[in-house]
């Protein structure tokens, strides 16, 4: 006990230095955490994002990518499908329902969705939740648009809003529709999925804004008003995916094969959960890196933290002597040097922690917005304690050496003060 | 262990003998000459010793003996009537921390202590000690600060400050204050005074001496500087009673 107090002041009196190393720990520690807690968090986010669907159908490319730019909204497609392919298939007499998806544009920063009026729903999150309107209700009209929640609050849009929407799905548009504004018919409960970030507008919708265009650019001296938009047929050439639910889940496969087989044009169909898997493997390797590097960072903070005990060391022997002159036997210099150690191991531990919550909280709205990574605050899971008690083990392993070295030097030294 | 070691010393026919050496040699490596080699040495209760000798002539290995930090290569080293060269070293640290208060050259103070933590030290390793020092004063710390007084280190304004911060002759009051402490029978001084200029050097020997009075402490003083003797109940150069350094030395 005697011990742990001196520890405790001694590491007070070294607070600066004794911070920094706390510091180094903490940040290596929180790296750790963090690494693995975004691995856990976008595997469960992504998991969730998609749930009922038992295909999603895209132009051929990789079922990655195709998983990413139709559900998760990230990258854009290569290619288009054209309408007709989608009409085919849904007459299969397996399919239950389709939602169609037609993205590429949209609203300072916020992608744009078309889609009809299915998709509110059949879409599922989470297990198995539907779509809520915390406000408002589904588009009815060519320029209606309804929000997901975090667009409608980031942009302080409500019920009734006009909304310009930009071609092309960057942050920056340099060509709007600004001729032919939306308004917003209502906004989205939130759910913690790509859909918060998302404006829906109708097919139609996406056909009148470009009723003027041709081949992804406005056709100079030539304007289509609104109102003239609405009486042209809004009936779209092509659309970007869309996802398909079966009567059966047995036809999943059978299904799968016809449209990867359709002779009318190269189209994919992937299973949400096996395009998951496969991003996962993809994501592995670079979760691995990740690990191997912050425990490199986690051992380089541990090191620091094993040069600082060390080279106080030598202007510790006078202490030490004077510890072993009021009674302190070898054996608690050995103790006080690890008990600092363990103190600075612990510190750093709980500093990490700290600050890993402080960046998640930081880092939360960028994440959410940029990567759409939902990074929820919750409590450190079993598997994190562990982690922390290693780091705090380690520090104990690495604080023997400089505790063993003094151990020696007060045997050796005794009382004498020749230092 | 401490009843049997009282009632042990009470026996003793000398029985005011707290230090006695017969014997014993001493070297630090088995390969190497021995630096100590003390045919007989004793030292009496509340006696007030001073031990002068050059440096380099074994005053250091010497108080390590007493101390119980080393045991001879052979002979006996008894303190308080127990041969501290038949104890394992685990005991021989207990046995310092009860019964000796050791008052170094300089640097006496762990840095990242209070003064009044610093006093205290040896309580906090010996049991014994502690529980003197709260029969005096109710508790550790009021006799640490009893102390603190007597050596007339009081003032508010230094016990507020870093012990780094204190003069060389304020740092060996308090020194002096944690040999002190829980009344050990034996104070061992190693040249606490070379540090101190002529004036507090002076000031520093009495109060040594009066709190040494006060518990008829056994005081066994270590110096180069022979001018100090004449303080003292009793001189003893280290060269005539160390045949290793006289062979040594001539």
């Amino acid at each position: 006990m005697a011990i742990i107090r001196l520890a405790l002041k001694s590491v007070w009196n070294r607070r600066v230095t004794a911070g920094l190393t706390v510091l180094a720990i903490g940040l290596s520690v929180a790296m750790l955490l963090g690494v693995e807690k975004l691995r856990r968090d976008a595997r469960e986010g992504f998991a969730n994002t998609i749930s009922g669907t038992d295909l999603i159908v895209g132009a051929r490319s990789g079922a990655v990518q195709l998983l990413l730019y139709s559900v998760f909204r990230i990258g854009s497609a290569t290619n288009n499908i054209s309408w007709k392919s989608y009409l085919d298939i849904t007459q299969h007499p397996r399919v239950k329902w389709t939602v169609p998806l037609s993205l590429g544009d949209a609203h300072r920063g916020y992608r744009v969705l078309g889609t009809t009026l299915d998709y509110f729903e059949r879409y599922r999150y989470a297990g198995g939740e539907p779509l809520r309107f915390a406000t408002g209700k589904p588009f009815n009209d060519v320029f209606d648009a309804v929000l997901g929640a975090e667009a409608a609050e980031r942009l302080g849009y409500a019920l009734g809003d006009d909304i310009i929407i930009a071609h092309g799905a960057g942050d920056v548009s340099l060509i709007e529709h600004d001729d032919k504004p939306f308004r917003v018919s209502g906004i989205l409960a939130r759910t913690g999925t790509p859909v918060d970030r998302t404006v829906h507008v109708s097919l139609a919708g996406i056909e009148a804004m470009h009723a003027d265009w041709r081949s992804g650019m406005p056709v100079p001296g030539q304007r289509v008003s609104a109102d003239d938009a609405r009486e042209m047929d809004l009936t779209p050439e092509a659309i970007t995916a869309f996802l398909v639910g079966l009567d059966s889940k047995i036809a999943v496969f059978a299904l799968q094969r016809h449209i990867n087989e359709y002779k009318g044009e190269a189209l994919l169909a992937t299973i949400p959960g096996v395009a998951l898997q496969e991003l996962w493997d993809l994501m592995g390797v670079a979760e691995n890196a990740l690990r191997i590097l912050s425990l490199l960072v986690v051992t380089t903070g541990l090191l620091g933290m094993l040069t600082m005990i060390l080279s106080s060391l030598e202007a510790r022997r006078r202490e030490m002597a004077v510890l072993r002159s009021v009674g302190a036997r070898p054996l608690h210099i050995f103790g006080l040097f690890m008990s600092e150690a363990g103190l600075l191991a612990l510190l750093g531990v709980g500093a990490g922690v700290l600050l890993l919550y402080g960046i998640i909280l930081m880092g939360r709205p960028i994440a959410a917005r940029e990567f759409g990574l939902y990074l929820p605050i919750g409590l450190p899971q079993a598997r994190d304690f562990m982690v922390l008690g290693i780091v705090v083990l380690a520090g104990f392993v690495v604080g023997g050496v400089p505790a063993l070295r003094a151990y020696r030097l007060s045997l050796a030294d005794g009382l004498s003060m020749t230092v | 262990m401490e009843t049997t070691t009282i009632a042990a010393i009470r026996k003793d026919e000398s029985e005011r003998r707290q230090v006695y050496l017969e014997d014993a040699r001493f070297a630090w490596r088995p390969s190497e000459c021995d630096v100590i080699d003390i045919d007989r040495f004793e030292v009496g209760r509340g006696e007030r010793l001073f031990i002068a000798g050059p440096s380099g002539s074994g005053k250091s290995t010497l108080l390590s003996l007493l101390g119980g930090v080393v045991v001879p290569r052979e002979g006996r080293v008894e303190v308080l009537g127990t041969d501290l060269s038949k104890m394992p070293g685990r005991d021989r640290d207990h046995f310092r921390a009860d019964h000796v208060g050791i008052v170094f050259q300089m640097f006496n103070l762990v840095p990242y202590l209070s003064m009044a933590d610093n006093i205290m030290l040896p309580c906090r390793f010996s049991h014994r000690r502690r529980q003197r020092a709260q029969a005096r004063s109710t508790s550790v710390k009021a006799d640490a600060m009893r102390l603190l007084a007597d050596l007339e280190l009081d003032r508010p304004a230094l016990l507020a400050r870093p012990v780094t911060d204190l003069s060389i002759g304020q740092q060996q009051r308090v020194a002096v204050a944690r040999a002190l402490i829980g009344s050990p029978e034996i104070v061992i001084a190693d040249e606490p005074t070379s540090a101190l200029d002529e004036g507090t050097r002076e000031r520093f020997l009495e109060l040594l001496f009066r709190e040494c009075d006060t518990e008829d402490t056994t005081l066994l003083f270590v110096s180069h500087d022979a001018r100090l003797g004449r303080l003292f109940s009793r001189c003893v150069l280290l060269d005539d009673l160390n045949n290793a350094t006289t062979e040594a030395f001539t």
